[in-house]
């Protein structure tokens, strides 16, 4: 059994610089999009189908320790979540997790349903008009040890890539270290394989609450429903059938 | 990273061979099928980023004479294999349907470009720099105490750039300009 | 820099007045490291940027202020004693005595001794030490003589308190203070600071005194030559360094030599006795003067043609020919024809109306570029009738780095080889193609001239390799780097050098004609292996290992590979490091000499030494680590046109009057007059225009936008050209996040997206407030079309013509504009 991958992204060291999403862009040919006004230099709002890599550009005044204005800085990307709702929602089959728990949407075999979309409780997935497809962070070139081309371009070392264990284990430490510094609200979010979606595999270290992130504190998978809705569909369903055979055997026999 | 950045990869025009790392990732073969890494034929190349004064190392990496990939060079003791979206973007400097590839001529109160085959555009402009300097040379001129001095000086061509070219380039537009005569000769230091 | 990105990691405290992080991202992973071990960062900008958010401090100071500042720093160091005492008394020219005669600019309220306000022009003859019987300045060594360079700095700087700072800078009294605590603490053997800085500190009026001001505070804190130390200039293009260097630029020859003027240097032995100081590294200037001379005109340079001296144009004054004079002059038809080599200035340059306007009265115009920049289409700007523009214009594209071999020179001196990776499309030329062309047609044009004019160009070689344009760069290189014109032999008769052999160290040039060297500070880049093959180190690639952090076996740096300037400064007199923690080269008698019969010594440690390395600590001048000085000595007194010490004046045009003293900006500071009202200046407190702009990058965009702007991945970063505002002023004009808005000035206006942000406060200057712009300048009407963002409205139509006294650099930090609401 492989060691599952991860990568840590530590927003205390993102500069902001964007190297991440034009790496990512550059090695997976994404391809040129508009840019929408955020009020920030953040140049969309939300993931795209050409963007899997997101610099988030959030101002907090009196966040940091001495008081100052804080520019919190985020890199976000996919979670590659344990509980991944988008793997769950794919009826197809084309979303499959890796042997290093990387969670992947095979473009040949995804039939452009969307379920997927709807069921990532980060809004990461996004649909592609032109391929009629899913996109998302592919977690790439893990196959042989370059590792994503954000985790190599990053100039500080925001986006760091390795074994999930380790990185976690680093991860508490330099929690510690900032809360030292006195950044008392410095906290990992989705380290933890025994909280929310059963931990993340791309993981990050926040210096303010989720919420700050426009993250959600306490991410769900939201086709809890969609699972018990389709049962239903499908029980409702097979009742109707059953019905119908019922319905027809005794017209069969009923006939004359 | 806590796994290496080093791409085991030579350059000078090496072939990336994909080496496994040697970390114990295994692949499944199902994704061993599908996945294959696009500079796995192409030949790599030692690189330097042309935008800021950091001067990251890149590799590029090319085939059939095209570009397919470039990214930080791991070795290089200053950078580490990283880059800045300017240096992860300069694939798009070569491959970019904004380039000319023909030089252009715009005539007198003309609206538009002409293409015009390169041998023909030295022409012309040594023939501008030609005339500029037969006609506008200051072979000698008095001093401010009135004294005549060789100055073999041109006021009429100026030069401007670049501080985008390489330290051979730099060397032979300084020779250029300054056995021609040029003094008026400038570039980006201040910009 | 004076030092090494990879060195930062040691500061102690390291105090960024540019904005690293977004314009130098990947060599900001060197203050994170130096941050991870201790370090505390300090971010000074008017602006809060992605630099401050990575910060433990961030004070904004007004733009323009520059001097104020550091001045209100050594002010504070000197009267809290947190310098480095023994440093300043023995590496710096502080317990120089002074000529009775001069007086700072307490003394004269603002001015220093013999200005003269008809010529604009300090006469500088009293600006000089007092000398003993043998010439040399007389020292007070105790620093108390009330003449010593330090008491003058002491009561130059007596009226930057920090009450001053706040007043003039708009920076907290407390905040100050707390800052001035922390970065003078660096002070001392045991630690060390560096500051950085860009064009925040160069595009001003007072440019260059900014920076003697960062140099003489990094001295009196004795940060020169250590670790984590140092001066570190982030300069912005892959080869600015490079081509500053090899001197595209109006007022130098290659290797720093001053371009000849025709009233002081008439033939080539008054040139030489005139720039040839008596002490000092620069005693060799004859060397390298002569060497550079023998690798333009070849053996057509010899004794007795002064090796061609003559055939060097004399320029008729130091005040002409540089960047802002080349489009006055432009305008007011002095220049036909007109070169913009891989260079923008249609957007990139100042009074950037005024520049088109003047490559629009050309007779020709050739750009080489990558792309169809404004420059090259400046004949179709927006709003101009193409019939009315009679420039002819030729233009040549051009290669990438990536099409090409060569070398790049970065900012930490590092010369690294490029391999070329694919060929050039088409008729896509390389630069050094381009100009081996030209020449060689020029050539051909002149093959039948007997002029005495003409025989210099004539001889330049421009063939290197089999191919006639198309040189072999590492030839080029080989040039550059310097040969022997013949067989050279030591006295004994043992052959050094071969005719054509490259030298190995610039120590062995000759002002005989014997040597050639197209850039003296280069030599040593290329050598020969001893079976003759040529080795290029700026192609070596050993990576860093061990305690060679400083890897010297990857690139070459100039000089002689040496990585941390003035190294000699991180010991003391004994030649021991001043501190362990901070040891960098140390005196080992114990190595053997530079000859078996020498005594034993060397010095030895982390880098190579930026000193003779076998003078011994305690032989005359083993103490003087500033070996590019004639006195040997870091200056605090250091003429420059406009004062041996810098003083604060206020930018050209400000909302305030200045508060330091009676003069209001820069004495000898230089205003263009410029026909048609194309340089129009706001009045000191203009209401027209009441607000401070200042301009600046951003990490995603490259300099004029040639590089960026054509660039989908690049240019579908930033949604649209935009103004940062701060909520106050957005309050008090109206404006909402993401409406449009006009900004103007008196030479023209720019409509841009108004991006409304707490990272920008109003200043309180001398108690009133001050509302501060930013606009970034990377814009131009050419770009993406699918990306109609990527076009926008020129920042540098708002700037003006005016420089600093030294080198004529213009301010585009820190002058005055308006803001209306809308597109007006």
């Amino acid at each position: 059994m492989a060691r599952t991958l991860a990568m840590f992204t530590d927003t205390s060291l993102c500069i902001g610089c964007r190297a991440c999403q034009v790496a990512c862009k550059q090695w997976n040919e994404l391809g040129l999009e508009t840019p929408e006004w955020t009020g920030t230099y953040q140049n969309h709002a939300h993931f795209t189908e050409k963007t899997f890599r997101l610099v988030r550009f959030i101002e907090a005044p009196g966040a940091k320790p001495n008081g100052d204005l804080a520019w919190l800085l985020m890199s976000d990307v996919c979670k590659h979540c344990a509980q991944a709702g988008c793997l769950d929602a794919c009826p197809t089959g084309a979303i499959y997790r890796t042997e290093h728990g990387t969670v992947n949407i095979n473009q040949d075999v995804c039939n452009g349903c969307r379920y997927c979309v709807a069921s990532c409780p980060f809004g990461v997935v996004s649909f592609n008009e032109q391929t009629g497809t899913a996109k998302k962070c592919t977690f790439c070139r893990i196959h042989n040890g370059l590792g994503p081309a954000c985790a190599k371009a990053c100039p500080t070392d925001s986006i760091q890539f390795g074994f999930r264990d380790d990185l976690v284990a680093k991860a508490n430490k330099r929690v510690e270290t900032l809360k030292g510094m006195g950044f008392k609200d410095a906290q990992l979010y989705g380290a933890d394989s025994g909280g929310f979606l059963g931990g993340l595999n791309a993981f990050f270290l926040l210096l303010a609450r989720p919420a700050t992130y426009n993250l959600p504190e306490h991410p769900k998978l939201p086709q809890r429903n969609v699972v018990v809705d389709s049962l239903l569909s499908i029980g409702s369903a097979i009742l109707v059938g059953v019905g119908a055979m019922l319905a027809f055997r005794q017209r069969g026999k009923g006939g004359e | 990273m806590s796994l290496s950045r080093r791409d085991f990869l030579k350059y000078g025009g090496a072939t990336a061979t994909g080496a496994a790392l040697g970390t114990g990732v295994d692949m499944l073969p199902v994704e061993a099928a599908a996945v294959s890494l696009k500079i796995k034929e192409a030949k790599a190349f030692a690189g330097v980023c042309p935008y800021c004064a950091v001067g990251c190392g890149q590799l590029i990496y090319s085939k059939d004479n095209r570009i397919i990939d470039i990214e930080g060079n791991p070795d290089t003791p200053h950078t580490l294999g990283r880059l800045c979206p300017k240096g992860a973007a300069t694939i798009q400097l070569s491959n970019n349907p904004l380039r000319p590839t023909k030089a252009l001529y715009r005539a007198p109160g003309s609206d538009r470009w002409e293409e015009k085959p390169i041998e023909w555009m030295y022409d012309q402009i040594a023939k501008r720099y030609y005339d500029a300097r037969e006609k506008h040379f200051i072979e000698k001129e008095k001093d401010k105490e009135g004294r005549e001095v060789t100055v073999n000086r041109l006021e009429a061509i100026a030069s401007l750039g670049s501080a985008c070219i390489d330290n051979e380039e730099c060397y032979l537009l300084s020779k250029l300009n300054r056995t021609f005569g040029i003094v008026y000769h400038e570039h980006q230091a201040r910009v | 820099m004076t030092t090494n990105l990879i060195d930062l990691q040691h500061s102690d405290v390291i105090m960024i007045t540019s904005n690293m992080a977004e314009n130098h991202p990947v060599g900001f992973q060197w203050v994170m490291k130096a941050k991870e071990r201790g370090a505390k960062v300090i971010h000074v900008d008017p602006r809060y940027t992605r630099t401050s958010a990575a910060a433990d401090i961030h004070m904004p100071l007004r733009s323009g202020t520059n001097i104020a500042f550091f001045g209100g720093l050594m002010n504070y160091a000197m009267q809290k004693n947190l310098y480095f005492k023994d440093y300043v008394v023995h590496y710096t020219n502080a317990s120089f005595l002074l000529d009775p005669a001069f007086k700072n600019a307490t003394d004269l309220n603002g001015l220093f001794t013999g200005y003269d306000g008809s010529k604009k022009s300090y006469d500088r003859s009293s600006w000089k030490y007092q000398l003993d019987g043998e010439g040399n300045p007389k020292r007070d060594l105790t620093l108390r003589d009330p003449l010593t360079v330090f008491q003058h700095l002491r009561r130059h700087y007596g009226r930057y308190t920090s009450a001053m700072v706040e007043r003039v800078c708009g920076i907290p009294k407390a905040k100050f203070e707390e800052v001035a605590q922390l970065y003078c603490g660096t002070s001392g053997p045991e630690k060390t600071g560096t500051i950085t800085y860009a064009l925040n500190l160069t595009q001003h009026t007072n440019g260059v005194e900014n920076i003697r001001a960062l140099c003489m505070l990094q001295l009196l804190l004795g940060n020169i030559g250590r670790p984590g130390g140092g001066v570190t200039a982030l300069r912005g293009h892959a080869n600015v360094q490079g081509a500053t260097d090899l001197e595209l630029l109006y007022h130098e020859l290659p290797g720093y030599l001053p371009m000849p003027l025709r009233d002081a240097h008439p033939d080539l032995k008054t040139y030489l006795e005139k720039e040839t100081p008596k002490g000092g590294f620069w005693v060799n200037r004859p060397k390298f003067m002569v060497s550079l001379l023998k690798a333009f005109y070849d053996d057509a340079a010899t004794k007795d043609n002064d090796f061609g001296y003559q055939w060097i144009p004399k320029r008729a004054s130091a005040d002409a020919y540089s960047h802002q004079h080349m489009f006055v002059d432009m305008y007011n038809g002095i220049i036909k024809g007109f070169l913009a080599d891989g260079q923008n200035p249609a957007v990139g340059g100042p009074n950037a109306k005024l520049a088109r306007a003047a490559m629009q009265r050309l007779d020709w115009l050739v750009v080489v570029d990558i792309f169809l920049t404004e420059t090259a289409e400046v004949w179709k700007e927006p709003g101009v009738n193409p019939k009315d523009v009679k420039t002819e214009v030729f233009f040549v594209p051009a290669a990438p780095a990536a099409e090409k071999d060569g070398s790049l020179t970065n900012t930490m001196r590092l010369i690294q080889w490029h391999e070329k990776a694919v060929d050039p499309p088409g008729d896509v030329q390389t630069d050094a193609q381009f100009f081996c062309t030209l020449a060689h047609r020029l050539q051909k044009m002149y093959a039948g001239s007997r002029k005495e004019r003409d025989k210099g160009f004539r001889a330049a070689n421009f063939t290197y390799g089999a191919k006639p344009d198309h040189p072999e760069m590492v030839e080029v290189l080989k040039e550059i780097n310097g040969v022997a014109t013949e067989d050279i032999s030591d006295k004994d008769g043992k052959v050094l050098y071969r005719k054509g052999q490259p030298i190995n160290s610039f120590a062995q040039l000759t002002d005989d004609g014997k040597t050639t060297s197209g850039c003296w500070i280069y030599t040593g880049v290329t050598v020969e292996s001893p079976d003759g093959k040529l080795i290029n180190k700026a192609a070596s690639r050993k990576p860093a290992e061990g305690t060679d952090y400083l890897a010297h076996g990857w690139g070459f740096a100039w000089p002689a590979n040496r990585r941390i300037l003035y190294n000699r400064a991180s010991a003391d007199l004994t030649g021991k490091p001043w501190s362990e923690k901070k040891k960098l080269i140390w005196w080992d008698p114990s190595v053997p000499g530079a000859k078996p019969e020498d005594k034993p010594g060397k010095w030895v440690g982390l880098d190579v030494p930026d000193f003779n390395a076998f003078l011994a600590p305690d032989a005359k001048n083993g103490d003087k680590p500033f070996i590019m000085r004639a006195d040997l000595v870091g200056g605090f007194f250091g003429p420059l046109n406009d004062g041996p010490f810098p003083e604060h004046y206020e930018p050209v045009e400000s909302p305030t009057k200045n508060l330091l003293s009676r003069q209001q900006i820069n004495p000898v500071v230089k205003i263009w007059k410029v026909p048609d009202q194309k340089n129009e200046l706001a009045p000191v407190g203009s209401k027209d225009y009441p607000y401070v702009i200042t301009t600046y990058r951003l990490t995603e965009h490259h300099l004029s936008g040639v590089m960026s702007r054509y660039l989908p991945m690049l240019a579908e970063l930033h949604h649209s050209h935009f103004a940062e505002i701060s909520h106050e002023l957005a309050k008090e004009l109206g404006i909402q996040n993401g409406e449009k808005v006009t900004v103007v000035s008196p030479r023209g206006k720019v409509h841009v997206t108004a991006m409304v942000t707490n990272r920008i406060k109003p200043f309180t200057i001398d108690g009133k407030t001050v509302h501060l712009i930013g606009v970034p300048w990377h814009w131009g009407w050419k770009g993406v079309e699918q990306l109609p963002g990527s076009k926008g409205d020129i920042t540098n139509d708002l700037s003006s013509t005016v420089g600093d006294p030294n080198v004529f650099i213009q301010e585009t930090k820190a002058f005055v504009c308006n803001v209306k609401k809308g597109v007006v």
